[in-house]
């Protein structure tokens, strides 16, 4: 089954463990530079937004990756990156709409969330459910189903079906 | 390695700066943070310094785990010499420049000397650069924060500066960074501003090496269910420290007009609740890697800002700001100028009593109206003139000592309406009738403040065995009783001083709930991310040592002995006037207070002055500081 992280902007506290945790889980460092999701603040508006590889299904950075580097893994649907072909030219950093490639200063390697291998580590850490790991093809249900809670508490009856 | 954090000391006279790293003797006596910081101004303070001189030192310390991924890893603790008090200056700040420091290479920063001209420190991978900041000097502490990052081309950088509080001297100016966080009391700023320091900027690629990742990411996880179980994160994420403000007000905990009713006398008091808050909400926010997310997130007047916390919210409102709009434009003006609200607000206090009394008339406040409910009309001009250090604002900005001494031509009781300990000026919660509270706020090394050794437990009315076995000795489970609160008091004086050792957020200890993390939560930590083994007696009798050595430095630096070791005179002569039994006619019983006292210089092993004794330092291995190690 493909499946993806999926973003509720609107639920982010800008804590970045998400930065920590993933640093970590792959590099066995605490380094939010050498992340693979990225917090963007605008603190002086009260704003912080996780960006991260959205793993396109009509991928950018396949596409323009000159050595053929990038590849779809077939179980969980993501993009992941093979280092043996990797020259570290950065136009996938360059191509991707979302800014989902990052670059690790450490390793001088381009790097890309590649799901933790089925258990991502942010998506366990978020706390506050900004960040969900869902079924790829049906992602909208999530979604359908947050603005359903919104209709349940506006019409009183969130209680009733147990809505939080 | 997590431990790899080096010391920087900084001459702003010379240029010169020097790299350390921090020795393993060092970690294993004083851990990190402010345990190290106290043993950094211990040694590099010469003594009897002129706290707005050169020979004065302002200290940006990371706790050990600051910057990991334990649980609200984010603080940065300040100290030197205060300007404030004449004795140790020690505040702690959120948010996420201690985090980024770290990931540049450095745990402690340490400036000494002064420069002649405004200067900024650029911190980053290993590289400190001293540089100019005359094009800063004279901004507020936002406007500071953008233009360095614009200059320096990236909107990472982290940033803590002060505002023209800081530079004009004021005695309790604060440093900040983001929009919120302020290392408020002590008068860091007013350091800094007098070192012509504006601010230091970090930015790190370094990362922290874990020692055991497997484990740090299992047991975190651990630690993460254990708090966000509780009742109080959960109530902390959606309300803030606010929440306790209407517990507290209708219990009749709250001291208006400096301490002279404890019930709301400015209106309708739903006005100040934080349900009343909600239309100038706009979220909750956290600092670096935590999950509680306790910072709220407002605009008022098309102006984004940080805040409200219950502190400020409790300063403000006892003299008179009685409703969120005044609160929340005249935070953000002190925010803006850089500072400290609570030392701020406290004097405020103490002389609109002295302008009720008739003390102080218009010709001593340059014509300033200061009666109780004028306090819409002459806030921001009071937080203006302070923070510029014109008109009567001069005389306010000289901190306590100061404006006792300013003030006291007028009259001899001016020292009973100005309240503080050591100088520091009190929050505007009632201590009277809780004992603990007020030996707390007493015997504080910095001065009468709660963040040292609150015990907020002795509001639960928790089982006494539980007590003991908390404690470790017998303490009554009620909280106007005195039986016991030397103890408990002592050990959350050792407690805090851990927590501000690791770099973690006291709201995720103790400090709210027994189920917190504490000293097994700790040890945990310590050994899988930094790789270090200690017992949580070890740790205890670092916070022992650390708590010591700060009174030391008391001791050296302003001669604080017993005699500054009590609450403010007030707290033994008058009743409160309202609320229930407990609370109602109470005040503080003498007898009882120096017998509390004895009993808590026993535990500390401190002699009948509130000394250490010999034997006591010999045991810490105090005995032979300041042994400039590092």
């Amino acid at each position: 089954m493909q499946k993806m992280i999926l973003i509720d902007y609107t639920r982010c506290t800008g804590c970045r463990l998400c930065e920590s945790i993933c640093s970590l889980y792959n590099e066995g460092v605490v380094n939010p530079r050498r992340a693979k999701i990225k917090v963007i603040r605008w603190e002086w508006e009260g704003l912080q937004i996780p960006t991260l590889c959205q793993q396109c299904q009509d991928a950018v950075c396949i596409a323009v990756c000159p050595v053929k580097a990038l590849t779809r893994d077939e179980g969980l649907g993501y993009v992941k990156v093979n280092y043996e072909r990797c020259i570290g030219c950065r136009v996938c950093i360059a191509a991707c709409p979302f800014g989902g490639m990052s670059f690790d200063p450490v390793k001088s390697k381009v790097i890309k969330c590649e799901l933790c291998g089925g258990d991502p580590m942010c998506v366990k850490f978020c706390e506050t459910k900004a960040l969900q790991f869902v079924d790829a093809a049906s992602a909208d249900v999530v979604k359908k189903r947050e603005l359903g809670a919104k209709v349940l508490m506006a019409i009183g009856k969130a209680e009733e079906a147990q809505v939080q | 390695m997590a431990l790899s954090g080096k010391l920087a000391v900084i001459d702003l006279t010379t240029g010169e700066i020097t790299k350390k790293p921090i020795p393993e003797k060092i970690r294993r006596l004083y851990l990190g943070g402010r345990g190290i910081q106290a043993y950094l101004i211990y040694n590099y303070l010469k003594p009897g310094a002129d706290p707005l001189g050169p020979d004065n030192v302002v200290i940006a310390s990371a706790g050990v785990l600051t910057g990991s991924m334990a649980p609200a890893a984010a603080r940065t603790e300040w100290g030197g010499k205060s300007p404030d008090t004449g004795a140790l200056a020690s505040s702690n700040m959120g948010g996420f420049f201690g985090a980024e420091l770290k990931f540049a290479g450095f745990e402690h920063l340490l400036m000494k000397g002064a420069s002649k001209k405004p200067v900024y420190l650029w911190v980053h991978d290993g590289e400190i650069e001293i540089r100019d900041a005359s094009h800063i000097w004279g901004k507020d502490t936002y406007e500071t924060q953008q233009i360095i990052r614009e200059e320096l081309g990236d909107e990472d950088i982290k940033i803590a500066c002060i505002g023209i509080a800081g530079e004009n001297l004021c005695r309790f100016a604060n440093v900040r960074t983001g929009p919120k966080d302020s290392a408020g009391r002590t008068g860091n700023g007013c350091i800094m501003g007098s070192k012509k320091l504006k601010a230091i900027a970090v930015r790190g690629s370094q990362g922290i090496q874990i020692a055991h990742p497997k484990e740090a990411i299992n047991y975190c996880k651990q630690a993460i269910d254990q708090i966000m179980m509780t009742k109080v994160a959960k109530a902390m994420g959606v309300d803030g420290t606010s929440y306790i403000w209407s517990v507290t007000n209708t219990s009749g905990l709250l001291e208006w007009k400096n301490g002279q009713t404890n019930r709301f006398p400015f209106g309708d008091w739903h006005d100040m609740t934080i349900e009343a808050f909600e239309p100038y909400k706009v979220g909750m926010a956290a600092c670096f890697n935590c999950t509680v997310h306790c910072r709220h997130q407002h605009r008022i007047d098309g102006v984004f800002g940080e805040g409200p916390e219950y502190n400020t919210q409790t300063a403000f409102g006892t003299f008179g700001l009685n409703n969120w709009p005044d609160m929340l434009r005249n935070w953000h003006l002190a925010d803006l100028y850089g500072i400290d609200t609570t030392g701020w607000c406290n004097i405020v206090r103490g002389v609109m009593e002295l302008y009720q009394r008739g003390i102080i008339d218009k010709e001593v406040t340059g014509g300033l109206d200061l009666s109780w409910n004028n306090a819409q009309e002459i806030t921001s001009t009071l937080i203006e003139q302070t923070a510029k250090m014109e008109g009567f604002g001069a005389i306010l900005g000289l901190g306590h000592f100061g404006l006792i001494k300013e003030l006291s031509k007028y009259s001899d009781d001016v020292g009973y309406y100005i309240q503080h300990c050591k100088g520091l000026g009190k929050l505007g919660n009632v201590d009277r009738v809780q004992p603990s509270f007020s030996l707390g706020i007493a015997t504080s090394t910095r001065g009468a403040d709660h963040l040292r050794s609150r015990p907020a437990l002795d509001h639960f009315g928790l089982p006494e065995e539980v007590l003991k076995k908390l404690y470790g000795g017998y303490v009554s489970s009620d909280y106007t009783s005195y039986d016991g609160k030397a103890r408990m008091v002592r050990w959350h004086e050792l407690t805090y001083a851990v927590v501000d050792c690791t770099g973690t957020c006291k709201f995720q200890t103790v400090f709210f709930s027994p189920n917190l993390p504490c000293y097994e939560e700790w040890r945990k930590y310590l050994l899988y991310i930094t790789g270090m083994e200690f017992t949580p007696e070890e740790l205890f009798d670092v916070g022992e040592r650390v708590y010591t050595l700060e009174r030391m430095i008391n001791y050296r630096e302003a001669g604080f002995t017993r005699k500054d070791d009590y609450p403010p005179e007030r707290s033994f002569k008058e009743g409160l006037p309202y609320g229930l039994k407990p609370v109602r006619g109470v005040h503080l019983k003498r007898k009882k207070y120096e017998k509390m006292l004895d009993e808590y210089y026993e535990l500390h092993g401190w002699d009948n002055n509130g000394l250490p004794t010999p034997e006591t330092l010999e045991r810490l291995e105090l005995d032979k500081e300041p042994s400039h190690i590092i």
